[in-house]
């Protein structure tokens, strides 16, 4: 435990000689045992309620699209609502599955620096992936 | 065999030394519950459906690359592991979904009591299975 937590946790006088001049407030911001708050918490439930029309619009679409050729899909992706709905899905659920795959991480492993390293992994994978599917999204709706 | 008390008598001292001293218990000391359950199942098919979020990267970037990656990735899931991917996806889905809503009800303070939730699961297990069901059909119905 940091000594911040430790004052922020009331534990001030388990810490002899630290005095801390920050107010309550100050402390109370982005601590908590990740020290960040809850800001993995919120992006988390923001995600999802965002998913819940994403996700169904996209499925009804993925439905349509099965097993069309590949210049109906493009044709499809050209429409601006469709290539704008798609891009937010595809941003929105990599993000939600960023944030849900560092709690699996964080439950799981307990050796800091093979958190770290499965942390950064993950992130580099899942952004990289999420990134070529949001620029295959473009590719699709300007060149076709 | 060992006795499940005596089991959960391994901890772990801060230097990494094993010693005998009460844990507290674990999955194995409780008495599964559907609620138990289904959260395990939110996490599982979280995970499943991260790899289908990876499919489904490889169906955007093989429809920006050509005919002859789109006909491959087209193929594939129509081949019979493709379609069981498929199929497995759906119902993670469906699950996620239903299950995530239940989250957000919770985050706005309703249903909290244990019986509801314990009962509300098996209404989730079931709207899952419909639904799935119903998507599978029209999915057949496309390929």
């Amino acid at each position: 435990m940091t000594d911040a937590a430790k004052v922020s946790s009331g534990m001030r006088g388990a810490v002899p000689g630290i005095s801390v001049m920050r107010t309550n407030l100050g402390r109370a911001r982005g601590l908590g045992a990740s020290r960040s708050g809850t800001g993995h918490w919120w992006a988390e439930r923001l995600t999802s309620v965002a998913l819940v029309p994403l996700m169904l619009w996209f499925l009804f679409a993925a439905l349509h699209l099965a097993g069309l050729p590949r210049a109906t899909v493009a044709h499809w992706a050209t429409n601006t609502l469709n290539t704008s709905l798609l891009f937010a899905f595809v941003i929105v659920i990599f993000y939600h599955m960023q944030l849900g795959l560092q709690v699996v991480i964080d439950d799981y492993i307990h050796s800091g620096r093979t958190r770290l390293a499965a942390l950064l992994v993950m992130r580099g994978v899942v952004g990289l992936v999420g990134l070529m599917a949001a620029v295959s999204i473009l590719k699709l709706a300007f060149i076709g | 065999m060992t006795d499940a008390r005596e089991a959960i008598m391994v901890g772990r001292a801060t230097d990494g030394r094993i010693v005998r001293r009460p844990l507290s218990p674990h999955l194995q000391a409780y008495k599964w519950t559907p609620s138990m359950a289904g959260s395990i199942l939110h996490r599982v098919s979280g995970v499943a459906l991260s790899a289908g979020a990876l499919m489904l990267a490889c169906w955007l970037v093989a429809a920006a690359t050509s005919d002859v990656a789109y006909d491959g990735v087209s193929s594939f899931l129509r081949s019979p592991f493709g379609v069981l991917l498929l199929l497995g996806w759906v119902a993670a889905l469906w699950y996620h979904f239903c299950a995530g809503l239940r989250h957000l009800f919770w985050d706005a303070g309703l249903g909290f009591d244990k019986a509801v939730t314990n009962r509300n699961t098996t209404l989730i297990y079931l709207a899952t299975a419909v639904l799935t069901l119903l998507t599978w059909i029209v999915l057949f119905a496309q390929l």
